[in-house]
């Protein structure tokens, strides 16, 4: 029997048209936008002026707090202003642009493609690499992955999980990580390992990406302590709580964190930025980043250089498809819906998912049906039929005893619902409300 | 142009329309196996049944709700097929009709339509008429072959059938009339493999076992109802039968007898999963399932109808406002097990 979660679930079409495209690399033209602030917690501080000139790798921003994360160029050139632009949603935020000009990277950054065995610094060096790197956590919600790696005092890590899931259908950018730099990346997870001082490290990978399990495993031997751990394919699989359910059968109660049940969940895609920051000196300047869709003729998986517009990613393969609806950064389940093409890409920017016109409108909602399938699909055992009711009517003690604040968000009461009901829209303005309660409480 | 909507930006393409047809599906083995046995009128009570129904939910919707027509997601003609299932073969037309317009213009529209209504409106529909009528929808033909009249129940003589009561109703008969069980079931030699394929007589959609069950593993498949409620009420009326028979089976029917006569399978399967009346949860399901099962048990037994489950579904609708507050899904991180 395959391992996963138990609660709930859906499995969508994988869609993953992207997976055979091996990674390219796109060289940096015209101009960056670099944000200040592309991690949870405080944006970073500008460290350079209008004017100055900057290599690639060099630090620009400054974290803020220990909840925060530096920013680096991503290119060499000079720095052409420092304002607020408007974002992926239109939203104005302070970024940094600089101008391109040539491609000179920092003499400390080690670019060649040997790759380094030996974990030769001590777990306090490696936490102080990964927070002087600006790496934040890749696997969508950008926290910085420092912070993680920072156990609390009174709390011990006793597992550390690896998500290779990808259970968002479509993206695929994990997976070539697992498939081209599966060394890299198992250096990375041991380098975790150690920075956490635990004994035991699982990778989960869906089974949908059998050649990534077999192409790891093959590796296993080499790297001692790591276990690849093949999940069955169901969404949300990814989802931190999710996975450590599937992997070690823990739950993490409501309102508690992961490390509480002793384990620490990091992305592929983020042990892969960690080797190259501990093994390389590179810091976090690139992302993996998919161009993906039903009517997409050139699927794409391109390693970009953080800040590079999406429009000028798009342009160079031939522009967007002619009955475009919908454009997401992300997966289809938890992307988010973009308005503003000439957005740069950020940190954790993973995949542009181009969605065609007949696909790109919610079907309109109707009447409850009470069939319960929303309630039989929640990977948290939720009522979403009656936290939207209770949300409607503000009703916010109902939805906290009710637990509307244990919401992942991860959209599956949506995706099955017949009557097509807003029903994540409403449990998130609820859940929002209730959080800013507790909150208030404390 | 740009849409822009929050997550998730893909649905499983599932409507209600969609399930509605796959239960309108599931209920087409059992209407063909009564075609069979009990003629071609069969056919003309069904049309009846669905045209009233949908026709009400049409006007009524537009009239009285002023809501945007919803006969589109089926639900009323899955309403006026499962009526008509629970009629007896020979009922005037004019009753059909009848029923038709209770269940959908007292039980579902008045209660606000499609997702509203606490009971489940095909049977309030029966169970009314069964009150208004009680010589009429006790009139059974005995199902024997193949038949092909139209005729109406004026000329039930002329059918290829024979009258007969319902096995339910002999037993029903002699348990009043106080004779020893063992010896009715030797005289009357009820064949269960009969039963099974539907040569029995009864409400015309509920004769057939196997097309019932086929039309069960249907809706499995595609996932319109989950197994669980049927399951619950079959194990609750087999091991609560089964204590009854073991202790005395000269005053209780046997297990196997309870589940394949009278409406049993119909109600289980088809009626108890209705989605508007039934819980949200499976714990809320087990609870209904097993409240089903006892109640059909103990009307069949100690009540004065011979059959019990449409009752004993009514009488659970009514449990179930109370079962969705009270009864929570199993959280996630709600049991801690470390290891």
């Amino acid at each position: 029997m395959l391992k996963t979660f138990k609660l709930g679930g859906i499995h969508p079409a994988d869609n993953k048209m992207a997976a055979l495209m091996p990674i390219e690399d796109i060289a940096p033209e015209g101009k960056v936008q670099i944000f200040v602030s592309q991690h949870l917690g405080a944006p970073a501080e500008p460290i350079v002026a209008k004017g100055d000139t900057v290599k690639v790798g060099q630090l620009i921003a400054k974290s803020t707090g220990f909840v925060s994360a530096n920013i680096h160029s991503s290119v060499s050139g000079t720095i052409a202003s420092i304002d607020s632009i408007p974002d992926h949603l239109g939203i104005r935020r302070t970024a940094i642009t600089i101008t391109v000009e040539g491609d000179e990277w920092l003499k400390t950054i080690d670019r060649s493609k040997e790759i380094k065995h030996n974990i030769t610094i001590t777990p306090q060096e490696i936490i102080a690499k990964i927070t002087e790197a600006g790496i934040v956590g890749l696997g969508g919600a950008a926290f910085p992955t420092h912070v993680k790696l920072s156990v609390p005092q009174g709390k011990k890590a006793e597992t550390l999980l690896i998500n290779g899931a990808e259970c968002e259908p479509y993206l695929t950018s994990d997976y070539r990580v697992m498939m081209e730099y599966s060394e890299e990346l198992l250096i990375g997870v041991l380098i975790l390992k150690k920075a956490l001082n635990v004994p035991k490290v699982y990778i989960g990978i869906e089974v949908n990406k059998q050649d990534a399990i077999n192409k790891l495993k093959g590796l296993q031997s080499k790297h001692q302590g790591i276990e690849i751990v093949p999940l069955k394919m169901k969404y949300p699989q990814g989802g931190e709580k999710q996975l450590i359910k599937a992997i070690i059968n823990r739950e993490v109660p409501s309102g508690s964190l992961p490390i509480d049940v002793g384990a620490i969940v990091h992305n592929v895609g983020t042990a892969y930025a960690v080797y190259e920051a501990v093994q390389k000196n590179k810091p976090l300047i690139e992302n993996i980043l998919t161009i993906t869709g039903k009517n997409v003729k050139e699927q794409k998986n391109l390693n970009v250089r953080v800040g590079t517009p999406l429009s000028s990613v798009l342009q160079k393969y031939g522009g967007l498809p002619k009955n475009t609806g919908k454009i997401i950064l992300g997966g289809p389940m938890m992307g988010k819906a973009i308005s503003n093409l000439d957005a740069p890409t950020q940190k954790s920017t993973s995949a542009i998912l181009i969605m065609p016109q007949l696909e790109a409108s919610r079907p309109k909602p109707s009447t409850c049906i009470r069939c319960s399938r929303c309630v039989s699909v929640c990977p948290m055992g939720l009522e979403p039929y009656l936290l939207i009711r209770l949300a409607e009517r503000k009703m916010y003690d109902d939805l906290e005893k009710n637990l509307a604040h244990d919401c992942i968000e991860c959209g599956c009461c949506i995706y099955s619902c017949p009557a097509n009901l807003s029903l994540l829209d409403y449990i998130r303005l609820g859940k929002t409300e209730v959080l800013k309660i507790r909150r208030s409480r404390k | 142009m740009l849409k822009i909507s929050p997550s998730p930006h893909i649905h499983d393409n599932v409507s209600a329309h969609r399930l509605m047809r796959d239960v309108i599906i599931a209920l087409m083995p059992a209407l063909l196996v009564s075609t069979y046995y009990f003629g071609l009128r069969i056919l003309i009570v069904t049309v009846v049944s669905i045209l009233t129904c949908v026709a009400l939910e049409y006007f009524l919707g537009k009239y009285a709700l002023k809501s945007k027509s919803t006969i589109g997601d089926l639900s009323a003609v899955v309403t006026g097929l499962i009526l008509a299932f629970n009629l007896p073969p020979t009922l005037p037309l004019g009753m059909v009709v009848l029923g038709a317009v209770f269940a959908i213009g007292v039980v579902k529209i008045s209660f606000g339509g499609l997702g509203c209504n606490p009971f489940n409106p095909a049977i309030v529909g029966r169970i009314f008429l069964l009150i208004s009528f009680p010589k009429e929808m006790t009139t059974w033909v005995k199902a024997e072959g193949f038949n092909t009249a139209w005729s109406l129940p004026a000329d039930t003589a002329s059918l290829d059938a024979v009258t007969g009561a319902t096995p339910l109703g002999i037993i029903k008969g002699a348990m009043a009339a106080g004779k020893d069980l063992t010896e009715v079931f030797a005289q009357n030699d009820f064949n269960y493999l009969e039963m099974l394929f539907g040569k029995i007589g009864g409400s015309f959609g509920e004769i057939s076992i196997i097309a019932l069950l086929i039309g069960f593993a249907y809706m499995l498949i595609r996932r319109v109802i989950s197994w669980h409620m049927p399951v619950y009420i079959f194990a609750t009326v087999i091991v609560f039968s089964g204590i009854l028979w073991f202790v005395n089976p000269a005053r209780y029917s046997d297990p196997l007898f309870q589940l394949l006569t009278g409406g049993l399978m119909l109600g289980s399967i088809f009626m108890a999963t209705d989605y508007v009346t039934s819980p949200m949860t499976k714990k809320g399901m087990l609870i209904f399932g097993v409240g089903i099962g006892l109640l059909t048990i103990i009307i069949r037994t100690w009540g004065s109808y011979p059959e019990g489950i449409s009752f004993a579904i009514l009488i659970m609708n009514a449990f179930v406002p109370l079962i969705n507050r009270y009864v929570k899904p199993k959280r996630f991180g709600e049991v801690v097990k470390n290891g």
